[in-house]
């Protein structure tokens, strides 16, 4: 991928070859998962692929093949080197199988960083808009701090149990000594803060609104998600059974980030900011997923990955091809662009947690996964009345494009672009119904 | 198989309501299929009586337990009867409105059916909860898209207010859910419950919110009056003549046989602000100038003696709230009816810029006064056995000390229902006429038509309502078991 820059001059080509190279990744993937063996490695123990991790790897994989077919003429707008883009996030992705497989410690560290490097890069990679470049360093600077408290953490819990494995449940014992106890918040500071959960995710709005559109949609989804993965692998495997330690400091992280994602997002003009603070309050219903830790919240986190990525990849599909970022940019697109507005409405009601779509499923089983937990019920209520609050912002852009007139602003769009949407359009209903589609391959 | 088609009759062709371009050709069919629904549903009154072709069972999501289950109960038949019924009135009575995009408006106004229907079918909470807020949808495109110029900010807050209600009744049925045995959402599962006395309480106020805000019920009634000002008005008929019953239903079915102890625990309390919410309602409706607004209010105040009479529990409370809901759905259509012509003709909803109608529409006259009397609840129309039977319910209830209270201000509300009914009657259509009405009105014929069905039905159930004192029975006296606070202490 990397080396087709030099040799392609062709954009179709290198567009090609990157959605063919996705496209056996994602069928390997699936093969995998049934049982076929490609490679046999010996990794030690420090990597092991269970179905949780191959399913939500084929949701990853099958969700940046739905971005790379919607939006990759968009990345030539970026900068010119359009086939480096490709090659940095197929790195991403590369991080992202490591950070949902690990079984040590060490395994992932490497995979945040494989994840994190690339991003910064391509937050950058407007290289003329300056706010581009900062977004870039912000996220840099940022990014290595909380990967030094990681590492940090790291140090901490190897010191105390002795071990950099998560497998096999060292950490259990009754009395946790504060070593332990040390480096598991700072582990758990490092993933609020990597996953954009408050207090953590100040650096969040800065650095999706300065990079540019595209990347954004890729961030604000599949990183996102990835770092999700993560966060539950490590607190289910590794800390699992000290539970009642830090459970009420993830249910408080939770309500933050509940709180802050929509309040904030109520005050915001331009679409793109208000759709960064809906991802960190999406983050923060993700959270209960952790707080939970049981087998609805597993399948709850698969539901919410594959929901929340295709309508926001379908979102900011449509909202790159706009010039104008504002609400108001959006007066009168139903119509306009009658189609594109009907799959935006679904995409919409999907975040905002409407039945039949996926995202209300996904919501539902998160509140499950919670509320069996029998404990804390108020983050339940909590976190629906913050659902309601986000609703007023989602409708925001519903309103403008149907209930108010504007200029029509001109785009380019393809029919196979709309068509595509459509399909995604129809994706996310058909799992609002059946989400068995999904979740029937955790089990089989 | 019955209540299959129920909902997918009018599901069907809603969507294909949306490719439609010609607008007479939309509005046939939508009145066709309407028709059709109708139809089915008094087979599945009369012919298909206890048959098994009356409920459904799909698998769904197994994995959690809840399945498509969808029955049609003594209640469910007459509601959805209501449902039924309502669309096709309606869109007989407006099918000289025009609208702009008249398929959407079509389409979206059938899927809203569908959505009804569903809520009254629903046997399985998850569905049930679907369906609520899939019937929520079609009314907020509806609602912002067509009518007054306040709509969108009004509709807004309609649907803000009541999703609020409706996510936190969506945590009490999963706290429910979690608490059954067998980990079903399925009605019957629900109503082997036993919940602990105190978890009720709280469990109690999660689900009610919910209802509460629908019927409205004071004092989360304030985003109704707007709503149902600046609604175009056939939007408005289907608001308040079928969707508030949801409320009413919500509490018959999900509430009272669920949580008994707190369902009796609560009574005085929300009898209180329902007895609160229908003075307070009527007494706004005598100084009401605008015709909308007036009926919106009279909506509030009889929804309030339903609830004060379902908190009764009382056999012939429950049987008379469920008669009722069907008489005020068809009565306040008529009403709504009315003022929809009126506005059309003279362009004005202001009772003090109208008058002397009757001299030059007595067809007119005599088709509102019927309506509106039926409305307050003169003996000889179907408002009075509905009302008489409440009445009697709350006055004979064994479960709170306040019945005289009770009951004497429910009395007080229909003096004041009266006054505020004939007062509107007598000032739009008896009185002087004005410029502005001294042409008069010809009616035409599909509102005859439409107001005609409506009195029939005042006349028939007012006077021979045995056919739906059978149907409810057995429903009632099923959910007064199944509230019945000592059976439930023994579960």
């Amino acid at each position: 991928m990397m080396f087709s820059s030099f040799m392609l001059k062709s954009k179709k080509a290198i567009r090609t070859i990157a959605i063919g190279g996705l496209l056996v990744v994602l069928i390997a993937n699936i093969l995998e998962m049934s049982g076929t063996v490609f490679f046999k490695i010996d990794v030690k123990g420090m990597i092991a692929f269970d179905r949780f991790g191959y399913l939500f790897n084929s949701i990853i994989l099958a969700s940046t093949l739905i971005y790379f077919l919607l939006s990759a003429k968009d990345m030539e707008k970026v900068g010119l080197n359009y086939g480096e883009y490709f090659a940095l996030i197929f790195f991403v992705l590369c991080g992202i199988t490591l950070v949902s497989s690990f079984h040590s410690l060490l395994i992932l560290f490497l995979g945040i960083e494989i994840i994190s490097i690339p991003l910064y890069i391509l937050t950058g990679s407007d290289k003329k808009n300056l706010k581009s470049n900062e977004a870039s360093l912000k996220y840099f600077l940022l990014g290595a701090f909380s990967t030094g408290l990681m590492l940090m953490g790291i140090a901490l819990i190897y010191g105390s149990t002795g071990t950099f494995s998560t497998a096999d449940n060292v950490i259990n014992l009754s009395k946790p000594s504060a070593l332990l106890i040390g480096g598991m918040l700072l582990l758990m500071f490092s993933m609020s803060f990597k996953v954009s959960a408050a207090p953590f995710h100040f650096w969040t709005p800065d650095v999706y609104d300065g990079a540019p559109t595209v990347f954004t949609s890729f961030m604000a989804t599949i990183v996102k998600l990835a770092a999700f993965i993560a966060f539950i692998r490590l607190f289910y495997d590794a800390f699992g059974n000290i539970q009642t330690q830090w459970r009420l400091l993830i249910a408080l992280i939770t309500a933050l980030t509940l709180l802050i994602g929509n309040i904030t997002a109520v005050f915001q003009q331009s679409v793109k900011r208000m759709l960064a603070y809906s991802s960190i309050s999406q983050a923060g219903f993700m959270m209960l997923a952790i707080f939970a830790m049981n087998t609805e919240a597993k399948e709850g986190l698969l539901l919410y990955a594959a929901a929340y990525c295709l309508a926001t990849i379908g979102i900011f599909a449509v909202l790159v091809k706009l010039k104008d970022y504002s609400f108001e940019g959006f007066n009168g697109f139903a119509t306009h662009q009658p189609v594109l507005a009907a799959v935006t409405t679904i995409f919409l009601l999907s975040l905002a947690g409407i039945p039949l779509t996926a995202g209300f499923l996904a919501k539902f089983y998160m509140l499950m996964a919670a509320a069996e937990t029998g404990k804390y019920l108020w983050l339940v209520i909590f976190a629906v009345l913050m659902a309601v609050v986000s609703v007023y912002y989602y409708f925001r852009v519903i309103q403008a494009m149907y209930f108010k007139t504007g200029e029509e602003q001109p785009l380019e769009i393809t029919s196979v672009f709309k068509w595509m949407l459509v399909v995604l359009a129809a994706l996310v209903i058909l799992l609002g119904i059946y989400p068995k589609l999904i979740l029937y391959w955790l089990y089989f | 198989m019955i209540p299959v088609l129920l909902i997918v009759i009018p599901l069907l062709s809603g969507l294909t309501s949306f490719f439609l371009r010609n607008e007479k050709t939309v509005r046939s069919s939508a009145l066709f299929f309407s028709f059709i629904t109708l139809v089915i549903s008094v087979l599945g009154l009369t012919v298909f009586k206890n048959s098994s072709e009356l409920q459904f069972q799909a698998s769904w999501m197994g994995s959690i337990g809840s399945s498509f289950s969808i029955k049609l109960d003594g209640m469910g038949q007459l509601l959805c009867l209501l449902t039924a019924l309502a669309f096709p009135l309606v869109f007989i009575s407006t099918w000289n409105s025009q609208y702009k995009k008249a398929n959407n408006f079509f389409a979206l106004m059938l899927l809203m059916q569908a959505g009804l229907m569903g809520v009254f079918l629903a046997m399985d909470a998850l569905l049930f909860y679907f369906f609520w807020e899939l019937a929520l949808i079609p009314a907020y495109f509806l609602c912002s898209q067509w009518g007054g110029e306040r709509r969108i900010a009004v509709t807004f807050k309609f649907f803000i207010y009541t999703f609020t209600g409706s996510v936190l009744m969506l945590v009490g049925i999963i706290y429910l859910y979690l608490q059954t045995p067998d980990r079903s959402f399925d009605i019957s599962s629900f109503y082997k419950l036993s919940i602990s006395g105190k978890d009720q309480l709280w469990l109690f106020w999660l689900m009610f919110v919910a209802f509460a805000i629908k019927m409205p019920i004071w004092p989360l009634h304030t985003w109704q009056p707007d709503t149902y000002e600046e609604s175009s008005t056939a939007v408005t008929m289907i608001l308040s003549g079928v969707m508030v019953k949801m409320g009413v239903f919500g509490m018959i079915r999900w509430l009272m046989p669920v949580l008994p102890v707190a369902f009796f625990q609560w009574g005085d309390t929300a009898t209180w602000f329902s007895i609160i919410g229908m003075i307070y309602a009527s007494l706004i409706a005598i100084r009401q100038n605008d015709l909308k607004r007036l009926i919106a209010y009279s909506s509030i105040a009889h929804i309030g003696l339903m609830s004060a009479a379902l908190f009764s529990e009382t056999q012939s409370g429950t049987q008379g709230v469920m008669i009722q809901m069907f008489n005020h759905g068809i009565n306040i259509i008529g009403l709504w009816i009315v003022a929809e012509l009126i506005e059309r003709q003279f362009g004005t909803r202001k009772i003090s810029e109208l008058g002397g109608l009757a001299q030059r529409s007595p067809a007119l006259a005599i088709l509102l006064v019927i309506v509106a009397l039926a409305n307050i609840g003169l003996p000889l129309t179907n408002g009075f056995i509905g009302e008489f039977m409440m009445f009697n319910g709350i006055f004979a209830s064994g479960v709170t000390q306040y019945y005289i209270v009770f009951t004497v201000s429910a009395g007080i509300t229909i003096i004041l229902a009266a006054v505020y009914t004939l007062n509107m009657i007598q000032k739009v259509f008896y009185g002087n006429s004005n410029s502005l009405t001294a042409p008069g009105y010809g009616m035409h014929i599909n509102e005859k038509i439409a107001l005609g069905i409506i009195v029939v039905f005042v006349f028939v159930i007012g006077v021979y309502p045995k056919i739906f004192l059978d149907i409810t029975r057995e429903t009632s006296e099923y959910i007064l078991r199944q509230a019945d606070v000592s059976t439930f202490l023994k579960r």
